[in-house]
């Protein structure tokens, strides 16, 4: 009967040895640090081509998007320190100016932070818009395309 | 009006329901079966104040109550009543007196059909659901009361989020909730066995198809999620491991691991304590998935942010876990279990090992999507695991699950002979090894890729081996067609041969996430009006833009025309929609679907006179097999759970028309 159990015990602590490497070699490839702005330019040097997260506030009017080329730039900032930040491709739907993102990617040698994937982040507090909108005035933006025509 | 009367029904609630619960505990210990029946009558009464809160917090809703703060957040004047009455589940409080309107209505009808028989376990399930249900009551009345009143009342509500005001907003919650709540019942009868000692299967075989119809709801809600996200949300994908999904999916596992550990119990009268546990563990998982979204403790895309809520949550956990490992280590003595493993090649080795890579896969996603917070406790830095982590640490052990899906079934119970295994899978596994080869050379290449076709052929041989042998050889014995023989058998052991059909749906949806991951293109570009661009066989054309007033928004959409090899092949009409007092526009995506590839064009960017736009593409292949898979499960578990009368009339009918 003892030899019987010892058996169970042995195939179950190899599968659950091998659950608990499968999880430590997942964790150890896939591991990225989450920075804000000022850590990232304090420690750039030190982690450049590491992937890494950083998350802050688009910069007002620092968004600048090159359609021939794909390529997107913009400023993170979190009050104190300030990224540059270029990415290739667009931005998802949250991402605008003055709101949250999270970039991931990793520090360039040129001097910016290469962006592989932007998360924007939904603004955690509703608040009323200064200036209302109305349907016209979404309207007025799109005039010279818009068509009174169903589809 | 509805402000005043909603909260007095609330608190009403919270004190008829607190009586439902002491009373029927008092009727269990003094044997006073008056104490019992006036406890469920008070059970009825909760469903029926609940009832009424739900109607007057619609009401409110439908008819644009904006003095009701919940109301002015969550609706406006302009919308679909449709989404006006989705408007119940928006946002937090109401999502949490939907969730608690279920559980009184499944305590209702647990009572119902079960109050004059089970007379020693009754009155203790009554008592933990209504416990369940006071959790949920008190959180609203003295934490997130859905019928506060706002001071001045606004002229028009805020409305939902856009992105909700879609039909799948008025399915996917729902479906997701129902799952959830679900679980509370054999859980409650499992706490109940506990109490009372009588730890037999009486709490098993009770509420068997109540789990069955919880997991299949949770299913069905989790697959149902990501069709929605898939077509509407513009990213091209379907699952992101974002904790909210992450919150669903961990007890989904631990819900699967419980169907099939019971079985072995039922069987071979073991794994008494475990069977506890997982369904310990599923509820709280619940709970805790709870947590992660109402507390905004991790960022996510559904979370909705609030604090007390979330001490109030983990309060409720740390009880629940409490008080279930406090009884299951009270009971101990009595659940050493009878039965023993005979052989490593069995049937319930197979279950065991099953369960657990089900309860590791779990622990994996737990583990991933807490590490955000454990890394700041223990090391003080913030690091997180994102996708590259689950994909590696979940798909050896999905396919260790798909191997398992075809050997266990077919394994005989206790022991396993030779002659048993080779009957069962020599044919099936000779059948997969020649597909996959033929699959290679086809140019399959992959190990991965080719390894879980391989797999999944085998599950998918044994199944159909299995259907056509027992159906081959009924219709020879009983000198039946093949038809009526296959349609009786099914008949005959449903709950086997749903079983047999969810896992053929498993495997079916298992082949289109491994396709679509794997052999996914994606392609964007910037491009002039009546230029192409080319991706795969398919080249596609943008012909301009234009823009167009909806009742709520303002539509911007780029006319396309996809060609497959040259000829054309469909129009698209990829978008984006501009909301007033949204300074984001939302994608508005369109696709061709198709059962074997979809083709599916997002507008990412346009010049706003309209000369170019920026056109994301992708190809995503057999990525439909994915809800196809996820509707032949939910036709396993109709097939598994239907009622034994019902199914027998419907064959009656058939058999009646004339052949």
């Amino acid at each position: 009967m003892k030899g019987k159990k010892l058996k169970y015990v042995v195939a179950g602590g190899i599968v659950l040895a091998a659950l608990l490497g499968l999880i430590f070699s997942g964790v150890k490839e896939s591991m990225v640090y989450f920075y804000t702005p000022t850590e990232l330019m304090a420690k750039r040097e030190s982690v450049q081509g590491k992937a890494l997260r950083v998350g802050g506030m688009v910069v007002d009017g620092s968004i600048r998007w090159d359609p021939q080329n794909l390529l997107l730039t913009f400023q993170l900032t979190d009050g104190q320190g300030t990224v540059f930040v270029r990415h290739k491709g667009t931005a998802p739907d949250l991402f605008k100016e003055g709101a949250g993102a999270v970039v991931e990617g990793a520090w360039s040698p040129e001097g910016y932070f290469r962006s592989s994937n932007i998360m924007a982040k939904h603004s955690e507090e509703y608040k009323p818009p200064e200036h209302p909108e109305t349907l016209e005035s979404k309207k007025e933006v799109f005039k010279s395309i818009l068509k009174e025509a169903k589809q | 009006m509805i402000a005043t009367l909603g909260g007095f029904v609330l608190f009403l609630a919270v004190g008829v329901t607190l009586y439902a619960a002491v009373a029927s505990v008092i009727g269990a210990r003094q044997g006073r079966e008056d104490w019992v029946a006036s406890s469920r009558n008070a059970v009825l009464a909760h469903f029926c104040l609940v009832t009424l809160a739900i109607f007057l917090l619609e009401y409110a809703l439908i008819t644009s109550d904006f003095s009701l703060r919940y109301v002015a957040n969550n609706s406006t004047r302009g919308s679909f009543t449709r989404y006006k009455i989705a408007g119940l589940w928006g946002s937090l409080e109401g999502s949490i007196l939907l969730w608690e309107w279920l559980q009184s209505l499944f305590a209702a009808l647990v009572v119902a059909r079960y109050g004059d028989r089970h007379k020693q376990l009754m009155p203790y399930v009554q008592a933990v659901l209504q416990g369940i249900s006071v959790f949920f009551l008190c959180l609203m009345a003295f934490g997130v009361n859905p019928f506060t009143r706002v001071f001045p009342v606004p002229p028009d509500g805020r409305g939902l989020n856009p992105l909700l005001e879609v039909t799948d907003m008025l399915i996917h919650p729902l479906l997701l909730y129902l799952g959830y709540v679900g679980f509370s019942v054999p859980y409650a009868f499992a706490m109940a066995a506990l109490i009372t000692g009588r730890l037999s299967d009486e709490w098993l075989s009770i509420t068997r198809r109540w789990t069955v119809v919880a997991w299949v709801f949770l299913t069905c809600g989790i697959f149902y999620g990501g069709w929605w996200s898939y077509r509407t949300l513009g990213w091209g994908g379907y699952w992101a491991w974002d904790p909210v999904e992450n919150a669903s999916f961990m007890p989904w596992l631990t819900g699967t691991a419980f169907i099939h550990s019971v079985m072995v119990q039922e069987r071979k009268r073991m794994l008494r304590v475990w069977n506890l546990v997982l369904i310990t563990l599923t509820f709280s998982l619940v709970i805790f998935g709870t947590f992660l979204t109402r507390s905004g403790i991790l960022g996510s895309v559904h979370a909705f942010a609030d604090g007390p809520v979330g001490v109030m949550f983990l309060s409720f956990l740390a009880l629940i876990l409490f008080f279930s490992f406090g009884l299951i280590a009270y009971r101990s003595e009595k659940l050493k279990g009878h039965g023993e493993l005979d052989s490593i090649v069995s049937r319930e080795s197979a279950f065991l090992l099953n369960n657990l890579v089900l309860v590791g896969i779990c622990f994996t996603v737990f583990l991933g999507t807490v590490f955000p917070l454990l890394s700041e406790a223990v090391r003080g830095a913030k690091i997180s695991v994102g996708t590259p982590y689950f994909n590696r640490v979940s798909v050896p052990l999905g396919m260790a699950l798909l191997l398992l899906m075809g050997v266990g079934p077919l394994m005989a119970w206790g022991r396993a002979s030779l002659n048993n295994l080779k009957r069962n899978f020599l044919k099936p596994a000779l059948g997969a090894v020649a597909a996959a080869a033929i699959l290679y050379a086809l140019g399959v290449r992959e190990a991965e890729t080719l390894l879980a076709f391989l797999f999944a052929f085998f599950v998918i041989g044994t199944v159909v081996f299995e259907f056509w042998v027992a159906t081959r050889t009924r219709a020879r014995t009983m000198s039946e067609g093949l038809l009526t023989a296959f349609a009786t058998l099914l008949l005959k052991s449903r709950r086997r041969y749903g079983g047999l059909i969810v896992h053929l749906g498993v495997v079916v949806a298992i082949i289109g996430i491994a396709v679509s991951s794997v052999y996914k293109v994606e392609h964007e570009q910037t491009l002039k009006a009546g230029e192409s661009l080319s991706i795969g066989r398919y080249s596609v054309r943008f012909d301009g833009l234009a823009a167009g007033e909806r009742p709520t928004h303002i539509l911007v959409w780029a006319n396309m025309m996809a060609f497959k090899d040259g000829k054309p092949l469909h129009e698209l009409v990829p978008g984006q929609r501009f909301y007033p007092n949204q300074q984001s526009p939302f994608a508005s995506v369109d696709a061709r679907y198709h059962w074997n590839e979809d083709l599916y064009v997002i507008l990412s960017a346009f010049e706003r006179d309209g000369s170019s736009a920026t056109i994301k593409v992708l190809i995503n292949p057999m990525i439909s097999w994915i809800w196809i898979g996820g509707g032949i499960i939910l036709l396993g578990v109709i097939v598994a759970v239907l009622p034994e009368r019902r199914l027998a009339l419907l064959a009656v009918r058939t058999r009646e028309q004339p052949a």
